[in-house]
């Protein structure tokens, strides 16, 4: 974060707030569910934010903000410095080409009954004017480019394993050439073998396209191997920003911490002191007062039920929203 | 592996094949191992490689045209092949119980969460309704459920997902198990309530001295929670060994290949040393050792021949050239 003067974000989200409006039952007031609310931050090309956080904490819809499905309750949403919320209609569709998704399952985002030669020429028929010719050129260097064969053109998507439908899914994502690519959860679906092939393609791809990646997951070590920064999320705010060594180096916010400690560690050395979690998410519904999380922190305390904390920087250019760490009586970083 | 008695459970050559036709499938391979008493052991392996289909054959879940062959299951010394189907049963439910992945569908929507657990008090335990609810209720408490009281009348979708997994738990332990069988338990679930579940879970094993079986994908799970380990691949067992040693230095190059493909084990930039290919289905197993195809190491002899276990009581890898402490093939 300290060198963003030097290189300026592809994209970048200020203050983005996602508000749904829920009916509760006949004759009961209309419930607001606050899934985003004011998120901020930047992506530069060629690196990898990671959105983390439990299911319900807001990443899926960033998501979907992110790449223009859903248009947010209020903020801006910045491209190569444009504010993509603002621009015309067809300005806009040029712009979002540029911007592609990755989904979680590569069993459910693959139209069962077409090839993948059309799969894959799809976005092209819809915004390029290119010969079926080119087209087909196109996909099959990208079907390459991902690790899979020409032949494969002509087949259908039941006949490629996990693995290799989410190399369709990002060969896909990759035809419009985009800067940035949102993936949600894309090795979650893998087992381990695979998801490390897939890891490895789309940081190779990275590295010779440029690409931005915005990767959501739930699981810390993807992350951990694949990020520059991280944003951890609880219940649609943000509770700590930094970069990867930052947020792994030296967690602060409780929950990050907990989040940590929750995750299994193959060598115990890497292992760190449990944080006992009580609870479960709070409803988004009926999200409690003050901070969101002080229902289920150890170390919450009156100010935290009462107040929001805000993020604040911390002297490592990290930032985080918790007053435990703004006053210093968190008993981890006293002890560090 | 031949002391039957001693064990609380104990598997010899237990093998599951499917299809009727001139090739049927084998999805479960002669594995043999065995659970004591007060001990966790953990099944891994990918999708596919057979440890969920192993499990229900223990259950005796396995429907047609599954078919179960052993030379031998027993139970706390008992062989449970030769059992009838109602005195199986009798076993099963109540000193074997077994937790399922997604809790969402294994509970039944149309009923309360207590009347499924009274349920299976009743079969296995009888007593009056108002007795079997104070137990369904203690179970509850048990098991972590905040203000159990008014829980116990609700309806699964009224529960969180990590609510409706420690119902699951309370049904499984309801008839005080012997050995409880946990397929995935955590998978469906987000990570601070899997270390919530899994707290849950070793916390039960210890205060009850259950054995647990504990079948995951993550290897990391199983380094954490487990005793001994199983590591399984394409229905075969390929390596067996205690957590601690297991980690440290893996016979199998399977294994090996697992721990190397985590993304924990690279660092930085570096890209994960990923295994080639996939796990052969029914119809592309190679002949020799099923892993020759993605193996580093393999050699002729690993193409046409099948290994067989290498390695003291209770260590064993099934591979001619088990690796030596420093991740090498032995000449």
């Amino acid at each position: 974060m300290t060198d963003t003067q030097s290189t300026r974000p592809i994209m970048q989200g200020l203050g983005l707030k996602q508000h749904y409006s829920v009916n509760q039952g006949m004759m009961k007031p209309k419930g607001t569910v606050k899934a985003l609310d004011g998120v901020n931050f930047s992506v530069e090309a060629g690196k990898t934010l990671a959105v983390v956080g439990e299911s319900g904490c807001g990443k899926s819809t960033l998501a979907r903000l992110l790449t223009m499905i859903e248009t947010p309750t209020e903020g801006a949403l910045e491209f190569d410095g444009q504010d993509l919320l603002k621009l015309d209609k067809a300005k806009r569709k040029e712009l979002r080409q540029r911007i592609q998704i990755i989904f979680q399952n590569p069993y459910g985002s693959l139209n069962p009954r077409k090839k993948v030669g059309t799969i894959l020429e799809e976005p092209l028929v819809i915004n390029t004017k290119l010969s079926k010719a080119e087209r087909k050129e196109k996909a099959i260097a990208l079907l390459q480019k991902v690790g899979l064969r020409p032949e494969h053109y002509d087949r259908y998507p039941h006949m490629f394993s996990g693995g290799q439908r989410q190399r369709i899914a990002i060969a896909r994502g990759l035809m419009m050439n985009p800067k940035v690519v949102v993936a949600d959860e894309p090795v979650s679906a893998l087992d381990v073998s695979v998801q490390a092939q897939v890891l490895n393609l789309m940081m190779d791809l990275q590295d010779e396209l440029g690409l931005a990646y915005v990767f959501i997951s739930h699981d810390l070590s993807v992350v951990e191997h694949i990020a520059d920064e991280v944003m951890v999320m609880y219940l649609g705010k943000v509770v700590e920003y930094g970069s990867t060594e930052q947020i792994f180096g030296n967690p602060q916010h409780p929950y990050t911490r907990a989040l940590l400690s929750s995750t299994p560690r193959i060598e115990p050395e890497k292992r760190i002191d449990k944080i006992r979690l009580t609870g479960e998410l709070p409803s988004p519904l009926n999200p409690p007062s003050g901070c969101a999380f002080h229902g289920r922190c150890q170390f919450a305390n009156e100010r935290c039920s009462a107040e929001t904390p805000v993020l604040t920087e911390q002297s490592d250019a990290s930032t985080v929203a918790c007053f435990g760490v703004d006053e210093g009586r968190l008993p981890y970083l006293v002890s560090a | 592996m031949t002391d039957h008695a001693n064990h609380l459970l104990s598997v010899d050559q237990l093998s599951v094949a499917f299809g009727t036709g001139k090739r049927p499938f084998t999805a479960v391979d002669r594995i043999s191992y065995h659970v004591d008493a007060g001990e966790v052991v953990g099944i891994v392996g990918e999708s596919g490689s057979g440890k969920s289909v192993s499990s229900l054959a223990l259950m005796g879940l396995i429907d047609f045209p599954g078919k179960v062959s052993a030379e031998g299951l027993s139970f706390k010394g008992t062989n449970l092949l030769t059992l009838s189907e109602k005195q199986r049963r009798k076993i099963t439910g109540a000193d074997i119980s077994m937790i399922f992945q997604d809790p969402m569908t294994s509970l039944n929507p149309a009923f309360t969460v207590g009347n499924q657990i009274m349920e299976a008090i009743e079969v296995h335990q009888g007593g009056t309704p108002a007795e079997r609810r104070d137990k369904a209720i203690d179970l509850l408490r048990q098991v972590g459920i905040p203000a159990p009281e008014s829980r116990i009348d609700n309806f699964p979708h009224q529960l969180s997902g990590g609510m409706s997994q420690r119902v699951m738990i309370a049904m499984a332990i309801a008839c005080d198990p012997k050995l409880l069988i946990a397929d995935e338990p955590t998978t469906a679930l987000d990570v601070t309530i899997q270390a919530q579940i899994i707290e849950l879970l070793l916390k039960l094993q210890r205060e009850k001295q259950m054995g647990l079986i504990l079948i995951t994908h993550d290897l990391a799970l199983v380094a954490e929670a487990a005793d001994r380990v199983v590591v399984m691949y394409a229905g075969q067992i390929v390596e067996t060994g205690p957590a601690s040693e297991i980690f440290k230095a893996p016979r199998h190059p399977y294994t090996q290949a697992l721990m190397r493909s985590l993304p924990e084990s690279a660092s930085g930039s570096d890209r994960l040393q990923a295994l080639p290919g996939v796990v052969p289905g029914a119809n592309d197993r190679p002949s020799g050792c099923l892993l020759n195809p993605r193996c580093p190491y393999a050699t002729e002899r690993c193409r046409t021949e099948e290994p067989g276990y290498i390695g003291p009581e209770g260590r064993q890898a099934k591979c001619f050239f088990p690796l030596d402490d420093n991740g090498r093939p032995a000449a």
